[in-house]
């Protein structure tokens, strides 16, 4: 029989975060409304988008987490997939790699499937080992050498960042509650995309107001120093705010704040450089307002399999 | 019955084929001809390309719209022909040993003259990945003997890397397609020919701006 008390109790942090993300949208998408009536010429249309389309992302990203416990497992699936099936659209692969392509998508549902089964010994050796193994025998396979060193790399690399890391969140979720995380695993995924994503706003807003100088502009001209410090701010601040989610002490919700606005962040850096070494802005135009599914999920490919170890170290002793 | 095989096989098969597994990014919309008479050109470089481009019209339409086939590849065996026939409704012509009786413009115009629409890959085949051959002059003939007719041009781009020729495993990457303005064309075959290679090639250009 359906156990109100239970599921509510199991789906306490989705509600929780749920309404601040609620709240924070609604907030935005006014605030938009009112500087249009304020300022009719100037053009909001770019940044309503934007907004339109995190209103989406956020509910079914809210809803997978409450439906059941495999529909967010497939829902990062198909995340991966997109950016996975991105970045292989935007760099140069050769015809000969075409089976071996075949063969890195297929490694998606296997990936994900050890996620569901919770065999953590094989899902942290999958991809870094045994891809890394099996693709460049493939390769040789097609007996075309011109260009070999290269297609491992590229494929191996679109691997471990769009698959092996991203697929951090959803083994996250197996996470099991213990008495110094009450919300167990799905609070742990809310308090980290949570904040990877503020992170990636708190800095764009940040740079709007008061960016300057450039922090990197060989590689990204519109990151600035204001814009990179006060992300890190604003995250580090929400991450101690937000701690009754994770049960977490200041301590460690000083030190998470400042790990996942780092890593966040480079993982926004490493993927602006590889769209510029490709010649574009955006790396696709799956998301309106906000470019393809590789501008948003950047800053996750780092700051996932990083805060995924850290609370692993802390609180969760090997093996998973 | 060949109608409502080919609506389903569009709604179960092609759609969920191009929306999910690859991504078509549609640009010049606007530029579709809606309810009358057309002739598609495009340039051609996988079997894609013609669900692509059938894809773009409404369900309800498909049974006058007619994608110019290769018959020596299509009528090989009897399954593929039966398959072809059916679910993109083609339109089998000779490329080689062309006799009066069985003229590729004829049988053509025979289609366009009973009111129906076609798609024309007018590079006469599939050819190496994402490279574009010069353009057969065929299409001028028709062109010529039906002026009235507005050609729609279009460029698919990403459809020879998910699907080249001689691969039967598709891999997934997100694909372009274009449509440029309709066009009225007059003059010399060559004049026809060269001016919708431009047309064609010069979307291929705007695509990768």
């Amino acid at each position: 029989m359906f156990n109100f008390v239970e599921w509510f109790h199991q789906a306490k942090p989705v509600i929780q975060m749920g309404t601040i993300v609620l709240g924070l949208l609604s907030f935005s998408t006014a605030l938009v409304q009112c500087l249009q009536l304020l300022k009719p010429k100037s053009d909001f249309s770019e940044l309503s988008k934007r907004i339109r389309s995190w209103w989406l992302m956020a509910t079914l990203f809210f809803l997978s987490l409450i439906v059941h416990p495999d529909a967010s497992i497939v829902l990062f699936a198909i995340t991966s997939f997109l950016a996975l099936k991105e970045y292989f659209t935007l760099i140069h692969t050769r015809i000969e790699d075409h089976r071996v392509l075949f063969w890195a998508f297929l490694s998606i549902p296997i990936q994900f499937w050890l996620v569901k089964i919770h065999w953590w010994a094989v899902f942290v050796i999958f991809i870094p080992v045994y891809m890394f193994l099996f693709i460049p025998i493939r390769l040789v396979m097609t007996g075309k050498t011109a260009g070999i060193v290269e297609s491992i790399a590229k494929i191996q690399w679109g691997l471990m960042a769009f698959v092996f890391c991203i697929s951090h969140i959803a083994y996250m979720l197996n996470l099991p509650t213990i008495p110094a995380i009450p919300g167990g695993g799905k609070a742990l995924v809310l308090y980290l995309v949570f904040l990877t994503e503020i992170n990636d706003v708190a800095q764009y807003i940040w740079g709007k107001l008061f960016g300057r100088t450039a922090i990197a502009p060989s590689v990204s001209p519109k990151k600035t120093l204001a814009g990179f410090i006060g992300g890190v701010l604003t995250t580090v601040i929400l991450a101690v705010l937000l701690r009754f989610l994770s049960g977490f002490d200041l301590t460690l919700a000083i030190a998470s704040g400042f790990l996942i606005s780092l890593s966040g962040f480079i993982g926004d850096l490493v993927v602006s450089a590889i769209k510029r070494d490709m010649g574009v802005k955006d790396s696709g135009a799956l998301i309106p307002g906000h470019g393809g599914m590789l501008d948003r999920i950047d800053s996750l490919t780092y700051s996932a399999p990083l805060f995924f170890h850290f609370v692993g170290y802390m609180f969760y002793p090997a093996p998973h | 019955m060949k109608t409502f095989v080919r609506i389903l096989f569009f709604c179960f098969i092609v759609k969920p084929l191009l929306s999910f597994i690859l991504g078509v990014n549609l640009y010049g919309k606007h530029n579709l001809p809606k309810h009358r008479q057309f002739i598609m050109v495009a340039n051609h470089n996988s079997h894609l390309d013609t669900a692509a481009l059938l894809n773009l019209f409404p369900l309800s339409q498909l049974k006058s719209i007619h994608p110019v086939a290769a018959e020596d590849y299509f009528n090989s065996n009897a399954l593929l022909s039966e398959f072809s026939k059916t679910c993109f409704n083609i339109l089998p012509i000779p490329r080689t040993h062309i006799t009066k009786s069985n003229n590729p413009i004829k049988r053509m115009c025979e289609v366009v003259e009973a009111g129906h629409s076609l798609i024309i890959f007018p590079e006469g085949g599939r050819g190496l990945p994402e490279e574009m051959a010069p353009f057969q002059t065929g299409i001028a003939h028709l062109i010529q003997r039906h002026p009235e007719i507005p050609v729609v041009p279009a460029y698919l781009k990403g459809m020879g890397r998910s699907l080249p020729k001689g691969e039967f495993i598709l891999i997934p990457f997100f694909c372009d397609l274009i449509i440029g303005e309709l066009l009225y064309l007059k003059g010399s075959k060559e004049e026809i020919t060269q001016a919708l290679e431009r047309v064609v090639s010069e979307l291929g250009r705007k695509l990768n701006d």
